[in-house]
Formats: C-alpha cells, sequence, structure tokens
C-alpha cells in the first residue's frame, strides 16, 4: 500500500467543493482512497486517523492538502498531478473579461458596496472563523443566520446580545433552516405561503413541521431557525424570543408554532410566557416535555412535530386543534419468520431520530441510540445495533470526513444491508429529506440498496418490513411525488410524518412479540 | 425590531458554501456570493480582532481624522539644506537608511555598498577596506530615514552631508525630507560606490544643491500636489514614472536658475543633469507624499497605513493608530521585467522608501494614469485600470487633488486601511525598481509587487488592543 500527498500553498476551497474533489480524485486511475482538505490541525489530524497520512506534513490552515492511498506510489504521483491541474483549472465565475470594477466581492464589506440594502448574511465557513464573520455582519447593520457549527457558546452569546441590542437577528449557530420572505435558506423545502409562522430550534424539526403544512394545504409566512442551543441556560433563548415577538407583531402570521427540545426550566418559563402574550395561538412542540406544563390560555402543546403542523392548520382554517390519539396507517402485514421482532431507525434528521426514540420508548421500552433520551440507552458501538436501535447517521461520529447522510446516502445504505443481515430485525425505518441542499435524487441512491436488503431477507426466508417517510414538499427541487412513487415502487411503505412511520414500525413490532409469545 | 425585515426584500450576501447562494437565486431570491477566504492568513484570533474593528466608530471616527489631515495637507518644497543641518535627531556620525530599522550585519548587499560609499563620500574613511572596518565597528549609528521624517528611494542612504530636500506640509506645518536623485545606472541607492559615484555625488553637493537652493528660493517654493496632479494627467505614476513631473518641475526651475548668480557653465551642467534623468522628480514626490502622511500619524485608533517601506530583507509598515511601532514581514521579491543579461535569481528582495507613494494614493495605486507602466509585467491599459480598481477596496478613500482621466477623473484611491487588507486579503500593489542583490551594479530592472500580507495582520492585532470593544 502506497501514500502520497502534496501540499498548495495560500489555495483556498470551501468544504463542500473539497468534498467534491476528493470523491473525484478517488476516482482517477490506481487511486483507492483520496482526500483533498484545508490543511487544518484538525483536518490533518483526521487523516492521520483515516491512515491517509502516516508522516507529518509542513502545511498551515491556508495551504490545501491532497492526500492519496493506493497501489503503487508511481501512479499516485501521476494522480496527485492530475488532482493539483483539475484543482488549478479556474472556476466558470473567474474566468472571462471581468475587470475590476465588478472584482468579485471578498468581505462581508466589499459586498455590501456590490449589493446595496442587503439585510441578511447566510454564514457557512468553517466554526472557527463562523463567529467573526458574524460579527462583521451585524457590526455592518446585517442580520445574520449562522449555519457554521463548532461555534463556541461564548461567541454565541455575544452574538446574540450584540444582534438584539441593535434590532437584528442571529439565527444559529448550527441553524439548517430557514424560510425568510418565502426564500428558503440552506437546508429548507419550496413551502407554499400562508399564515402560520414557525420558530424552530432544530433544522429537520422545521422542516417536518413546513413540509406538512404544506403538505395539508396551509402555508408559511415565515420560518426562523435559531439554532440548536438558543434555549440554553446561558443563551437564554434569545432568538426564540425575537422571533415569536416579530411573528406577533407581522399582520401576515396569524398562527405561531414553536419548536425545540425542552428548554431550560427558567428559559422555557419566559418563552412560554412571551406565547401567551403573542395575542395570537401559539403551538408548542418541546419534544418530550409534559403537555400540561406546557398548556396555558393560547397556547397549545404539541406532543410530535405531526402534532404541530396538525394543529396549526386546524388553528388557521379556523378550527380548533382537536389532539387525540393519533391513528395508525394500514400496513400491508406479510408474516415475519420467528425470531424477527426489532426494530432498526435509520436516520438522517437528528430530530427525526430523537423523536423516534421518545416515542418508541414509550411503547417498547429501551431504545438504544448513539443519540439516545436516557444516557443509559447510549449505545457501546455505534457501528453495531442491539435489539431496538435508532441511529442518528447526520451524528458527527458519522460525519467526520464524509458528507452528511442527507447528501451522501452511502454510509446509510451500507447499514441497511447489515440490518438485513441481522435475523432478530422486523422493521427498518427511514428518513428521506428534499428540499435545498439534500442530494438531487435520494430515492435513486436508495432504492438498490433497499431492494438488495428485502433480498437478503426473502432468501433468508424472512420478510423485512421497511417504513420511512419522505420530508418535502411538491415543489421541491427533487419532486415529492416522484420520490414517494419510488419508494413505494421499491416496497418501502410509506408514511406521512416521522410519528406516523414511528407508529406503523411500533404496531408491527408489537404483532412479532405477540406473535413470538405464542406457543 | 425584527419583523421590519419580514416587509423588504430579502437581500442576501452568501459567506461559505456556494451552493447556498445557487438555491437562493433558483428559488427567485436576490444573493451574492463573497469569495471567502479566511481572513488575516487563516489565523482565527487575529480574524476576531479584526472582526471587534470592522465599522467601529471610535476607529472610524480616528480614520476620517487621518484622511482628512492627508487628505488637505499642502507639501511645498520651500528649501534646499544639508541632512546634517536640518533633519531632526540627526547625529554627527550616522547614516540613514531605507525601510524599517536593520543591523549592519543583516543588511543587503545593495545596502551595505551604499553606507561604505557614503562613509567614503563623507571622508570617515579613505578606502573601501577601512570604510567596511567601520561600519561593522559599530561607531556609525544606522536609523531608518523615516525615524527623521526623510525618505530615500532603494538604500535610501543619506549622510550628515549630502544635500536635501526641504518639504513643508503648508496646512500643519510639519516637514518631510528627502535626498537627492542621482540618476539610472550606477548609483549610490543601488549600492554602488566607486570612484565616479563619490566624484558625482561631490558634485551634486557642490553645485546642484547651492543652485537649486538659489532657484527654489527665489521662486518662492514650489507646490508639489498639483504638479503631480499634472502630472498624473501626463502618464506618471510619480513613482515609476517621473518623466513628465521631472519635465515639468525643470521647466519651472529654468527661468529661476538664469535669474541667479550662477555660471553659465554650472546651469548648464544643473539643467543637463536633471534633463537626462526622468526619475529626479521621485525623490520630491516621495518627501511630498511623506509630508502629507505624516499629517495623519499618530491618530489614536485610526487604521489608516501611514508608511510602508522596505530594507531589501523586511518590508515593514506604520499605522496611524499604533504610533512609531513598525509591523514587518520578509521582503518580497519583484515579478517585473530585467534589463537585458539579468534575472529574478539577481534581484534584492524590495528596496525603498518609495513605497510611500502608495502609502499617499499615487505609484501603483494610480496605475490607472500611467498605461506604460504595466509593460513591466506585461500587461495591458486595462490592468492598470483594475489594479487602480482594486486598491479601491482596501482604502479609505479617493484623493480628489489626484484625478485620473481614465477613470473619468475619479480621485485616486488612497488611505490604506490595515482592516480591509486583512479582510479581503488585497494587498496594496507597488510599482517599484529592482536593484541587483550584489552592491554596486545597480538596478537591473523593474515591475510590480505586493505588499506581505503578514505587516497587515500584526497591525490589526495591535491596534486593537489600543481600542476598547463597543
Amino acid at each position: 500500500m502506497a501514500r502520497a500527498t502534496r501540499i498548495i500553498q495560500n489555495f483556498y476551497r470551501d468544504s463542500v467543493s473539497l468534498m467534491q474533489l476528493s470523491s473525484s480524485f478517488a476516482k482517477l486511475p490506481g487511486v483507492e482512497q483520496a482526500s483533498a482538505v484545508m490543511a487544518s490541525a484538525n483536518n490533518i489530524s483526521l487523516l492521520q486517523e483515516a491512515g491517509l497520512l502516516t508522516e507529518p506534513v509542513q502545511a498551515s490552515a491556508n495551504d490545501l492538502l491532497i492526500a492519496l492511498q493506493g497501489e503503487e506510489a508511481d501512479t499516485l504521483e501521476s494522480a496527485l498531478t492530475a488532482a493539483e491541474s483539475a484543482l488549478k483549472e479556474p472556476s466558470p465565475s473567474s474566468t472571462g473579461n471581468e475587470t475590476s470594477c465588478d472584482m468579485a466581492p471578498r468581505s462581508i464589506e466589499m459586498g455590501l458596496g456590490n449589493l446595496i440594502g442587503a439585510n441578511l448574511a447566510l454564514i457557512s465557513t468553517p466554526g472557527e472563523y463562523a463567529a467573526s464573520e458574524g460579527f462583521k455582519a451585524l457590526r455592518l447593520g446585517l442580520n445574520v443566520m449562522l449555519f457554521s457549527d463548532n461555534v463556541e457558546l461564548k461567541d454565541e452569546i455575544a452574538l446574540k446580545q450584540f444582534a438584539q441590542e441593535h434590532d437584528l437577528i442571529v439565527m444559529g449557530p448550527d441553524c439548517g433552516t430557514a424560510i425568510l420572505n418565502g426564500i428558503p435558506l440552506a437546508f429548507a423545502n419550496v413551502v407554499r405561503r400562508g399564515v402560520i409562522g414557525v420558530v424552530g430550534a432544530s433544522g429537520t424539526g422545521l422542516q417536518q413541521v413546513t413540509c406538512l403544512i404544506d403538505r395539508w394545504g396551509s402555508g408559511i409566512s415565515q420560518a426562523i431557525g435559531t439554532g440548536g442551543h438558543d434555549l440554553h441556560r446561558d443563551v437564554g433563548g434569545i432568538s426564540m424570543l425575537q422571533g415569536l415577538k416579530a411573528l406577533a407583531a407581522d399582520p401576515s402570521t396569524s398562527v405561531i408554532v414553536l419548536i425545540s427540545k425542552p428548554p431550560a426550566p427558567e428559559v422555557a418559563a419566559k418563552v412560554l410566557e412571551a406565547a401567551q402574550a403573542a395575542g395570537k395561538p401559539v403551538i408548542v412542540n418541546f419534544l418530550g416535555a409534559d403537555p400540561d406544563r406546557v398548556r396555558r390560555e393560547n397556547v397549545y402543546p404539541a406532543m410530535t412535530l405531526e402534532d404541530a403542523a396538525a394543529a396549526a392548520v386546524a388553528l388557521a382554517n379556523g378550527r380548533t386543534p382537536d389532539i387525540k390519539k393519533a391513528s395508525v396507517p394500514p400496513l400491508p402485514m406479510t408474516p415475519l419468520a420467528p425470531g424477527q421482532r426489532y426494530i432498526r431507525g435509520l436516520y438522517s434528521g437528528g430530530t427525526f431520530c430523537y423523536e423516534a426514540s421518545l416515542l418508541l420508548k414509550k411503547e417498547l421500552g429501551q431504545i438504544n441510540s448513539n443519540t439516545p433520551v436516557e444516557p443509559g440507552d447510549r449505545l457501546g458501538d455505534v457501528w453495531t445495533s442491539r435489539k431496538h436501535t435508532v441511529i442518528d447517521l447526520g451524528d458527527d461520529l458519522f460525519t467526520r470526513g464524509r458528507p452528511h447522510p442527507m447528501i451522501d446516502h452511502r454510509l446509510r445504505n451500507e447499514r441497511l444491508i447489515k440490518e438485513a443481515n441481522d435475523p432478530d430485525v422486523a422493521v427498518i425505518l427511514l428518513d428521506i429529506v428534499l428540499g435545498y441542499g439534500s442530494h438531487p435524487d435520494p430515492a435513486a441512491e436508495m432504492v438498490p440498496a433497499i431492494q438488495k436488503a428485502r433480498n437478503l431477507a426473502i432468501k433468508a426466508g424472512r420478510h423485512l418490513v421497511i417504513v420511512g417517510f419522505v420530508c418535502g414538499t411538491a415543489a421541491d427541487p427533487q419532486n415529492l411525488s416522484r420520490q414517494e412513487t419510488a419508494l413505494r415502487e421499491a416496497g418501502v411503505t410509506l408514511a406521512e410524518s416521522n410519528a406516523q412511520a414511528v407508529r406503523m414500525a411500533v404496531s408491527v413490532a408489537l404483532e412479532a412479540a405477540a406473535v413470538g409469545e405464542r406457543p | 425590531m425584527i419583523q421590519v425585515l419580514f416587509q423588504q426584500k430579502l437581500q442576501i450576501l452568501n459567506v461559505g458554501l456556494s451552493s447556498f447562494a445557487d438555491s437562493i437565486a433558483r428559488a427567485g431570491g436576490s444573493v451574492l456570493q463573497i469569495e471567502w477566504v479566511p481572513p488575516a492568513q487563516g489565523q482565527p484570533e487575529i480574524g476576531r480582532a479584526l472582526a471587534r474593528l470592522v465599522n467601529l466608530l471610535p476607529v472610524e471616527i480616528a480614520n476620517q481624522t487621518a484622511f482628512d489631515a492627508y487628505q488637505t495637507a499642502q507639501p511645498v518644497l520651500n528649501g534646499v539644506s544639508s541632512a546634517g543641518q536640518v533633519l531632526p535627531n540627526m547625529a554627527e556620525r550616522m547614516i540613514l537608511h531605507s525601510g524599517p530599522p536593520i543591523a549592519w550585519r543583516e543588511m543587503c548587499g545593495p545596502m551595505k555598498g551604499a553606507i561604505v560609499g557614503a562613509i567614503l563620500y563623507e571622508g570617515w574613511a579613505e578606502n573601501l577596506t577601512k570604510a567596511e572596518a567601520m561600519a561593522s565597528s559599530g561607531e556609525i549609528a544606522f536609523e531608518p530615514c523615516h525615524h527623521h521624517n526623510a525618505v530615500g528611494p532603494m538604500a535610501g542612504i543619506i549622510s550628515p552631508s549630502m544635500p536635501v530636500w526641504m518639504v513643508t506640509n503648508t496646512t500643519n506645518g510639519n516637514q518631510a525630507f528627502s535626498n537627492f536623485n542621482e540618476g539610472l545606472g550606477k548609483a549610490l541607492r543601488f549600492g554602488a560606490n566607486g570612484p565616479d559615484v563619490i566624484s558625482r555625488l561631490k558634485w551634486m553637493g557642490q553645485v546642484l544643491a547651492p543652485a537649486l537652493r538659489t532657484g527654489v528660493e527665489l521662486l518662492g517654493g514650489v507646490n508639489l500636489k498639483p504638479m503631480m496632479a499634472q502630472a498624473l494627467h501626463m502618464g506618471d505614476e510619480v513613482h515609476n514614472r517621473n518623466a513628465a513631473a521631472s519635465s515639468l518641475f525643470l521647466k519651472r526651475l529654468i527661468s529661476a536658475l538664469l535669474k541667479t548668480r550662477t555660471t553659465a557653465t554650472d546651469i548648464a551642467a544643473v539643467v543637463e543633469f536633471i534633463a537626462g534623468n526622468d526619475h529626479f522628480f521621485l525623490n520630491l514626490s516621495m518627501a511630498a507624499c511623506k509630508a502629507m502622511l505624516d499629517a495623519a500619524h499618530g491618530v489614536p485608533g485610526s487604521s489608516m497605513v501611514t508608511a510602508m517601506a522596505r530594507n531589501g530583507v523586511e518590508f515593514g509598515i506604520r499605522v496611524s493608530g499604533t504610533g512609531d511601532r513598525w509591523f514587518t514581514a520578509e521582503a518580497p521579491v519583484v515579478n517585473g521585467l530585467f534589463f537585458p543579461g539579468y534575472t529574478t535569481a539577481d534581484a534584492a528582495p524590495d528596496l525603498g522608501d518609495s513605497a510611500i507613494t502608495e502609502t499617499a494614493g499615487v505609484g501603483g495605486f494610480a496605475m490607472a494614469a500611467s498605461p506604460a507602466i504595466v509593460k513591466f509585467v506585461g500587461g495591458t491599459p486595462q490592468d492598470a485600470i483594475d489594479n487602480t480598481m482594486a486598491m479601491t477596496h482596501i482604502t479609505l478613500g479617493r484623493n480628489n487633488a489626484f484625478t485620473l482621466p481614465s477613470l473619468n477623473f475619479a480621485g485616486s484611491p488612497a488611505g490604506i486601511d490595515i482592516r480591509k487588507v486583512v479582510d479581503t486579503g488585497i494587498q496594496p500593489i507597488i510599482n517599484t525598481g529592482i536593484a541587483h542583490r550584489e552592491a554596486g551594479i545597480g538596478q537591473i530592472g523593474a515591475g510590480i509587487t505586493r505588499a506581505p500580507l503578514a505587516c497587515f495582520t500584526q497591525a490589526v492585532s495591535a491596534l486593537a488592543n489600543t481600542v476598547a470593544s463597543g
């Protein structure tokens, strides 16, 4: 096995471009594994962990590092040369007869000279630079959406306090989704406009609620992301409170939905107090919180994201929300083989995984996970499922040096095959997330693996139930109905929402357990 | 209240993943992609310091003060004297050099050669060997010209009995000085120190200086800013091209010289000397720029660069708000055109105080006025315009006295802001001559170089320490 590296000094590319380049380099002749990264200390240690680097390299965070692994040193050298020339090919935007008068802006301040009236900076730089870019944007009077993660909590607090003092908002850090004035930002779906305003600390939570509202015929006025740490005690829910207040004052919004994991109690109290004073109905989905602690005048607790969307649609249509025990959609039953009894949830959305854990736990007891509801349910080895298991494949453990599972389905497909080979598995649970930012055709990526998994089970004399749901809309670039059709044809039973899919999985598991108990 | 945003058209600056900008555009949004690279050469801590300084009121006010002082300065040539007589804190056994401070043993070849030449010129030693021994003995003090309100091109060597131009900013009275330009070829400023060089220096002190002194006195001073402005309209950028300015100066001078008691022989020699040197005006341009920038120096909190200078080893800058401190980095090698027989391998790293012109918004910053200059790097007139336009993104304003015909008479970009340099990574551009790395060979080419970013990142960090958060 040979390895080769090359350093291109003072040459920057963003991480997504680098991932695309890495995968194209891996296809060069004689190359088995390839990685192109900015040579930060962190990235270098990742390459060392991956075995792509065995010797120390002299490079800084502003240098681009290409590392290749393959059979022969000679072919790797020529691959490196090919890789370097591919990198240095001018991008279409940097060629042509540009004059400096329309020189591409290099900084936010310079950009303000080109886009007069700019009012929002969408920041997705590596985390160590993101807070500084956020501060610059705020200082220049811009609202900020910080997609970047790995921003320190003290920076988040400072950013949000500065924003609040200057009548601006910081959505994030780690804010994956927002829809402002009908424009989807980062990982967002193309939803109908309407009267429901949403503020969410969870990206996929926001996507689920906005997509279901769209699916059920209503629309969104604004969807504001806050980032996952906003309701932390030390941040105090600054952005959620700002968003709530803004929606309360917005004449185009008549119903408000709030989504978060349960906040710190004092933060919850502040948010609920503000919700009660909003002058509009507010639906609150604090995932896993006791509804009685949430309920008050004007404030409607919702147990699931689906409930929140349903209640919002009801209120938007002038009806009182009717949250009864939700129905279980009918499931075509094929007898399971003896011993098939466990659920394996393979999620790309963190909030879906967490919601599934919560719902399953109520019905089935212990649910093992890499992101468990109870610390005691943590999987020792995240690569191997035990009994009922739900996995968040978007967790840092799985995404280090690899694209997110909403973009790259390989890791999930591999895991699906592994689960299909397990004779104890009865049900696979899947989420398929559409919208901007996600893979352009997830069904096409997943169907071959799904078919293979089903065939494996059939050959072993088992029947594998695959349940899923597509989080998306008809107007999304991937097209909801096309995706759903392809998945159904591959034998996936589709629900409308995560909660429904989970209930279907539960009914299979309960049935399997009942069969197992019979003599 | 942020709901105001709901009533506005959303206009987005996208910093980072360009696919997000593509999605927004596809969805019908208004978006501009920033060509972002990690600022401050990827040093997050300095990036933070920078973020703290962006649009910070005390810095903005300080910069306004500094820029106004620069903009309203009126540099007037009002005398000729000798360095020992007029330069502040000039000691008897002191030799000034270009760029930031440097010890004898660290100096580049041309600077060492020029110092030896200056010792011979002063008569402190009778031959090269003794002069070198004296230079390394420590008995002569070496200090930057900039520490004495002076500037000198290339090696920038000024010794006490050398003649100097005296330039006064009549707006607030500060003075600046420069030595005389010897012409091209073998010259002290390139480290040449042979008998012909020394005897020319002697002639300059004994004949040229007195003639110019009386001429300037008779003229009652020469206002340099309008002359520079006029030269910009005639194809000079008054750093690496001074053909027009030198002619304009000579035109003013001749009639005055003829009215003095200078002999006809001497006048002929003086006129011939000036007419034979298209760079004669350079040192006046530099002193004028120094006078304008010193007026802007020392404003607490200001992020405006007031000097860029190189000693052949290090490139250094000074910033208005950080006092007399130099921020230095390795001097870059100049990209340029070489005289026949020479290559980059022969070149000394960037050298001289002449980047004071770029600091003042002329030279490379006014390249649009001087398309002939881009020939040095095989460029086109459009490149010259592009270079000037690029500088508008790192400067505080435009110098309305220095207008550029090819840009519809817009002012030249001036007042380099260290924050903008560090944030955009756009490096100040400098037109410059190239000296041979060995003493005495002289100029071997000319070209274009850029100020190293490291100087500016250090300066941002230092300035941030002087400014309270807000």
